[in-house]
């Protein structure tokens, strides 16, 4: 028994003529959050559902705790929970009769399953809802639901796939939490996501994958690294004075200047923050007007545009900046949408325009 | 009614408290799973009441149009015609009823709720045969729907109470085999609908093809030789001969054929086709 949670060689799956999934390798390890990122149709739910054993592999070879998911599908099944990007439980019952009907499927006599239920309703804030039909529900209820129901009887390894997707904010960081209770209670979590911001927040290692194919893998710190230097973004007062910034940025720097789809912005790469200040006051000293400025490390978009060409999100963009709960960090020095002038809007400028492609 | 469910904070101390308890049991026996899945559709009916219109409203509509508008001219009386008409549009009914099957699978499958259903550890058949068990008591509902009223509109069944039980039992066991073409669409089918049109090209024909309304004397020769073949001519056939406790021939066989032949062929296509995905 390896500390493997999850193991894939090759993993392949072919529809007719398109290709799904084309030869993806993952090692999970045990007790650990490994996120799957990638935007619509990567693959990430294929990859999933072949590991829940519910599609069956066109090519290559996967092993789930140990068990191969094809020749030893029931062994998987009796360890693995799942929780699809539809939520999936029924809206014509109530919660509670969801969680006593599943109860019932894994075993559970009718009094086991009816406290089980009860007790994993309260303990998702879910209690006082216990009666009413799931199609009443909000968004965020129907998704604690559904990863209530995933763990009715604790999983060895937990797959959600996209389990924020569509939610709001409060309900987003309420999944975030019970994904921590999970893993810090000894499960194993899968996550697929399109929100580079939730594999930040949640996954101990990231598989960033598109068309198919695991284009990265490593820890955060290591996938941010490994687009190289952090930038530093000047907000200037004046937007119509950007031509004139751009070209003094490029003397001072005497490297690329990067302009933001924001017409005040603009970014130019710096290996420390020691330049990036530097960069800063030489800038400020040509008498362009700086409104704001901000350093960071590479944001985990930047590093999915570097890699891929092509944004991870689609329009259901989660960070939104209108929202005010934006999960933007403030204490977070990494963050370089996080200003160091507090007169600038947070708006995401970690978003990294086209031209910053290599 | 209103939407608004207050709802209270998630805890992570109270969520890591509920995951010490999640004790493993022993994966439940089929017929525990089997059962499950039918207190499942029993559930549904009773959340969506309206379930039970297709078993209640339809096979009255049918019942009492045939009558009165065929009745004088085919029999003289629509008493008369009633003692012909009833088992046949009781058979027809409850086969009509059987789409019904398709339409909820596929409609279940679209929700997302299957994959969780297939990723537990339990019998797989169990979901469809819990769900074709609870189709069963569906179709029981709108034979005892039909038989109340045709007795109050004075069909007297010969045979007893027993020829109708005996005729009962063929028609739910024959519906029992021929939904399972049913599941095979339900799980194959893109929409709801594309099932229900699909089921309606193949049921239409079927059962009016038939010897339901009319005796097939009078047909043109082709049409004849359609309706002999055709299931729902022998277990109308059968229906009649059990309920008016008159011999009934060849015909219970051939409906148990066709059943057993049905059931051979779209069951395990169904297992096929549920094992692997969409």
């Amino acid at each position: 028994m390896t500390d493997l949670a999850i193991e894939t060689h090759a993993l392949v799956k072919r529809f007719g003529s398109t290709t799904a999934v084309a030869g993806v390798d993952l090692q999970v390890r045990t007790g650990t959050v490994y996120g799957v990122l990638g935007p619509n149709g990567a693959g990430k739910t294929t990859t999933i559902r072949m590991l829940a054993t519910l599609l069956t592999p066109t090519a290559g070879t996967a092993r789930v705790l140990g068990h191969d998911v094809v020749t030893e599908a029931p062994a998987v099944r009796s360890r693995v929970s799942l929780t699809g990007k539809l939520a999936s439980v029924d809206d014509e019952l109530t919660g509670r009769e969801n969680l006593v009907l599943l109860g019932r499927l894994l075993g559970f006599s009718h009094r086991q399953a009816t406290h089980r239920a009860d007790e994993l309703l309260d303990a998702f804030g879910l209690g006082e809802a216990a009666t009413r039909d799931v199609r009443d529900y909000s968004g965020g209820m129907r998704r604690r639901l559904d990863i209530a129901a995933s763990i009715i009887v604790t999983p060895d390894l937990l797959f959600l796939d996209e389990p924020t997707t569509g939610l709001d904010p409060r309900s987003r960081n309420q999944v975030w939490d019970i994904v921590r209770a999970l893993v810090a209670g000894g499960t194993t979590v899968l996550l697929t996501t399109q929100y580079l911001e939730e594999a930040d927040q949640l996954a101990d290692r990231i598989a960033i994958i598109d068309h198919g194919r695991v284009i990265a893998e490593g820890t955060r710190a290591e996938l941010k690294g490994s687009v190289g230097n952090g930038a530093v973004r000047v907000r200037l007062a004046d937007p119509t004075r950007r031509p004139e910034a751009e070209r003094q940025l490029a003397l001072i720097s005497g490297s690329e200047v990067l302009l933001e789809p924001d017409p005040a912005v603009l970014a130019v790469r710096v290996p420390d923050a020691d330049r990036a200040g530097a960069l800063v006051v030489d800038l400020a000293a040509t008498g362009v007007a700086i409104e704001g400025f901000g350093f960071g490390q590479a944001t985990l978009d930047e590093v999915f545009l570097a890699l891929t060409g092509h944004p991870a999100e689609d329009t259901t963009d989660p960070t939104d900046p209108s929202d005010p709960n934006d999960p933007i960090d403030p204490n977070d020095p990494s963050d370089p949408a996080v200003p160091n002038d507090s007169s600038i809007p947070t708006e995401p400028v970690g978003t990294a325009p086209q031209e910053d492609v290599a | 009614m209103s939407t608004t469910i207050s709802e209270s904070a998630v805890s992570e101390v109270a969520v890591r408290s509920v995951l010490a308890s999640g004790q493993r049991p022993q994966a439940p026996a089929p017929g525990q799973a089997v059962r499950t899945f039918a207190w499942r559709a029993v559930l549904k009916i009773k959340h969506v009441p309206m379930q039970l219109f297709d078993v209640t409203a339809f096979p009255i509509m049918f019942t009492l149009l045939f009558t009165y508008l065929f009745g004088g001219a085919l029999a003289g009386s629509p008493r008369e015609y009633l003692q012909f008409l009833m088992p046949g549009i009781i058979v027809m009914n409850v086969v009509m009823i059987t789409m019904y099957t398709g339409m909820a699978l596929n409609t279940d499958i679209s929700k997302g709720i299957f994959d969780r259903f297939r990723s537990l550890p339990i019998w797989r058949p169990a979901v469809l045969v819990g769900m074709l068990v609870t189709d069963t008591a569906r179709y029981t509902v709108a034979i005892a729907v039909m038989l109340t009223l045709g007795t109050v509109l004075g069909f007297r069944p010969g045979g007893g109470p027993f020829g109708v039980l005996a005729a009962v039992a063929l028609l739910l066991v024959f519906c029992f085999c021929l939904s399972w073409a049913w599941t095979v669409l339900g799980i194959k089918a893109q929409t709801p609908e594309s099932v229900m049109q699909m089921s309606m090209t193949v049921l239409f024909p079927l059962t009016f093809a038939s010897n339901v309304f009319v005796d097939p004397a009078t047909m043109p020769g082709w049409v004849q030789a359609i309706v002999k073949v055709n299931p729902i001519t022998h277990l109308a056939d059968s229906s009649r001969a059990l309920m008016h406790g008159e011999p009934v021939g060849s015909s219970v066989l051939w409906v148990l054929a066709w059943g057993a032949f049905l059931l051979v062929v779209f069951a395990p296509m169904t297992m096929r086709a549920y094992n692997r995905e969409r």
